[in-house]
């Protein structure tokens, strides 16, 4: 049965057909035959993470968890995280439903409600962010349910209610921006907002832990004694969330009311200007600003060309720019690690290594894919008088600069102190950025800047790969630094999944 | 005598099923020629071969006398390529675009900053030569692409469908350029949908369907073979290609 044409249900179905497709898409990345391999590394990573959890949880359990300031300050901790990771996301989605032109401009400048599509539209990103979170938070909640009870299971409609809060406040930051900066500029300072919100809050409470008490766990701080004795009683309202996790039905009900009346009112007050707003953002044309300089014209070579070329556009590029931000609040905890324990850092650099390493993976994929697949201009660069091998070998350069130039002042620092461990670092981070610049070189396809986000669907094997090879060089690194010998063994996977990535790779002539 | 400007002989392309089959042309300095076709008949396809981004699975390619095939790159600094979705990037000014482009051809940096800048000016583009290209209409990211396909002044320049998107103004301009470099030795070769165009400016038109070209010449020598009174391009082309049978597609 069909709703009747341009009512909220026949948008919403407009919206569910559409997300199916895309995520069926995702999963196989165009190949119905992915699907069921995909499904079925997804249910073993879900399964695996569930006997983490249940580890985690089973010793809380057996001591009893009662309604209690501690376990409301940890349930709250966790809340406060994953209400920021969810932030984030939101708010890209939400920025993401102005600035998109697929349909927007078909339906708009249809006879159908503009409002009713946005309430649509501001209904999935919540139920996006919702069916996330819920999927990241299921085996904590699921073990807690298991090994402490079933109430537990109102935790999934706190996260929820979190949910359609943090959509609607979103919607509110989004429609904040369009009337602050401008529709120019709200797409990019929504994704750097998106990034530092994301990252800032994770990276605040490690942070404090570290300078407080001397610890890179963001728990420290959630178990505290001195932080415990001077939260609020536990009668306070501040603690109505938690009491909602843990299956108080009053408190369940206020949250949801709360969340859900959050989202409906904001998307009623919004609604009427969205059509104004989406309008705004997807005409966004003219030419930009001059520049103050006029440019110069330099006699250099072909590959120095085609490296100013990468380096102009990564410097200009808003997804460079906001993950960078991402990966330097990320590296500020290690950061402070080894400036509080300057000078008696023994074991400070089991942590601060792999998450050096780390980053520096990740930083190179995305650079790499930027560079090699998003090419704007293809053609051009096909039909220039250069060797497809100089080609690439100068967007390769480009991308290892880069990497270089942010991660030295860091191993600067650390040779200061010992060499030898920025002897490892340096080598470590050579291999899993290498590795990641390799990766996304053979696995490379012919796209666009624009289509970043969408990089993963193109290859599942070179997304996947790419991450494990960082996280085994992160490992190597981290055992390496501890000065055990163990660090083979995730060296050698590290190599073997380099390998299989090879094999896997689309043959080229 | 000198070589033609290009030559091709036996080009063939497959992709599911044949696209070009046996594809004989020769294209002589300083001439203006127009490859007409209906939708799928394979000029993009043609143009593309010629351009060094598509490989042909048979034939032979000769650009003034360098073989295509056998030294892509030698080629390559004689020719221009233009297509009709502008291939320029969003975050580079015209001036940055045509200095890299410039780069890449290995053009004397003042030479280069010299002719970017008339190309610039020709094109009524000196206003915005240092903003950025993400806010331009298509009609002026295509006339950057253009600058940036004569900037460094190629031999043979290579068109498809030159003119979308350009304003009647600007496809004059860029009309009268064309013909300029024609009078200076560069060959153009140009597929289009408007008639009227290539009417007005090709020496000699090459009507391609199902692959293969079934029919070359001037205006004239078309009106000849074809008969039954035809005075336009259009007629002669719809009589061509309409009782046709569907062949092929590109």
């Amino acid at each position: 049965m069909s709703a009747a044409p341009t009512s909220f249900a026949w948008f919403a179905q407009h919206e569910v057909s559409l997300a199916w497709r895309d995520f069926t898409t995702m999963l196989t990345g165009g190949r119905r035959s992915r699907a069921i391999g995909v499904i079925v590394a997804v249910f073993i990573a879900i399964a695996l993470l569930h006997l983490l959890a249940l580890g985690l949880v089973v010793s809380w359990a057996d001591q009893g968890i009662g309604p209690d300031k501690q376990t409301f300050m940890m349930l709250s901790g966790f809340g406060l995280l994953f209400g920021a990771v969810m932030f984030s996301q939101a708010l890209e989605s939400v920025t993401r439903a102005y600035y998109a032109r697929s349909d927007l401009e078909l339906i708009l400048s249809s006879p159908a409600s503009a409002a009713r599509l946005f309430a649509v539209r501001s209904a999935a990103v919540a139920a996006g962010t919702m069916a996330l979170s819920c999927l990241l938070a299921s085996p904590l909640i699921n073990a807690l349910a298991l090994l402490d009870g079933a109430h537990w299971l109102a935790a999934y409609l706190v996260l929820a209610a979190l949910g359609a809060l943090v959509a609607a406040l979103a919607v509110l930051v989004t429609s904040g921006l369009f009337a602050l900066v401008g529709p120019k500029r709200t797409r990019f300072v929504a994704q750097i907002l998106a990034a530092i919100v994301g990252a800032g809050f994770v990276v605040g409470i490690q942070v404090a832990a570290i300078l407080h008490f001397g610890s890179y766990s963001r728990f420290t701080l959630f178990t505290a004694p001195e932080i415990i004795a001077s939260a609020p009683p536990v009668a306070s309202l501040v603690w109505l969330p938690a009491r909602a996790a843990m299956g108080d039905a009053a408190a369940l009900m206020l949250v949801i009311i709360a969340g859900l009346g959050a989202l409906v009112a904001t998307v009623a007050a919004s609604g009427s200007s969205y059509a104004r707003l989406a309008i705004a953002a997807t005409t966004v044309a003219g030419p930009s600003a001059k520049h103050r300089k006029t440019t110069r014209f330099r006699q250099r070579t072909q590959m120095q060309s085609l490296r100013v070329k990468e380096w102009r556009l990564l410097a200009r590029d808003p997804w460079l720019i906001s993950q960078t931000l991402m990966q330097l609040l990320y590296l500020l905890p290690p950061a402070v690690l080894l400036w509080v324990n300057y000078g008696a850092s023994a074991g400070t650099y089991v942590v601060v290594v792999p998450v050096l390493v780390m980053a520096s993976g990740q930083l190179a994929g995305g650079l790499a894919w930027l560079a090699i697949s998003g090419e704007d201009a293809h053609d051009l660069v096909v039909t220039a008088p250069i060797s497809p091998r100089q080609v690439l070998r100068a967007k390769v350069e480009s991308v290892l600069s880069v990497v270089g130039v942010i991660l030295l002042p860091l191993l600067a620092l650390i040779a200061f102190e010992n060499p030898h461990m920025a002897l490892v670092t340096a080598i470590c981070a050579a291999l899993a950025t290498g590795s990641a610049t390799a990766i996304q070189l053979w696995f490379r396809t012919v796209s666009r800047r624009a289509l970043f986000r969408r990089r993963q669907t193109a290859s599942r094997v070179a997304t996947i790969s790419e991450a494990f090879v960082s996280i085994m060089w992160a490992g190597t690194g981290a055992l390496w630094a501890a000065g055990t010998v163990a660090a083979i063994a995730p060296a050698i996977l590290a190599l073997l999944i380099f390998g299989v990535a090879r094999m896997m790779a689309p043959k080229r002539h | 005598m000198s070589s033609p400007a290009l030559s091709i002989s036996g080009l063939a392309k497959s992709f599911d099923k044949p696209v070009i089959d046996g594809f004989d042309i020769a294209i002589r300095q300083g001439e203006f020629y127009a490859l007409l076709g209906p939708n799928g008949a394979g000029k993009t396809t043609i143009l593309r071969m010629i351009a060094g981004l598509l490989a042909p699975d048979a034939g032979e390619i000769s650009v003034l006398g360098v073989d295509a095939l056998k030294d892509p790159v030698a080629a390559k600094r004689l020719v221009a390529w233009v297509s009709d979705e502008p291939m320029v990037y969003d975050r580079l000014t015209p001036l940055e675009y045509l200095e890299f482009v410039a780069g890449l051809w290995q053009v004397e940096a003042s030479t280069a900053r010299h002719r970017a800048e008339e190309l610039l000016e020709w094109l009524d583009l000196t206003d915005v030569a240092d903003s950025r290209c993400g806010g331009f209409s298509k009609g002026m990211l295509q006339k950057v692409a253009l600058a940036g396909a004569l900037v460094h002044e190629p031999r043979l320049i290579i068109l498809d469908e030159p003119l979308t998107g350009l304003d009647a103004g600007s496809a004059r301009k860029v009309k009268d350029l064309l013909r300029e470099k024609t009078r200076n030795g560069i060959t153009v070769v140009m597929t289009t949908h408007i008639l009227e165009v290539a009417e007005r400016m090709a020496e000699r038109i090459g009507v391609l369907y199902g692959g293969r070209l079934v029919a070359e010449g001037t205006l004239g020598e078309l009106r000849t073979r074809i008969g039954g009174g035809h005075t336009t391009l259009e007629e002669i082309f719809l009589d061509l290609v309409t009782a046709r049978p569907t062949e092929t597609a590109a």
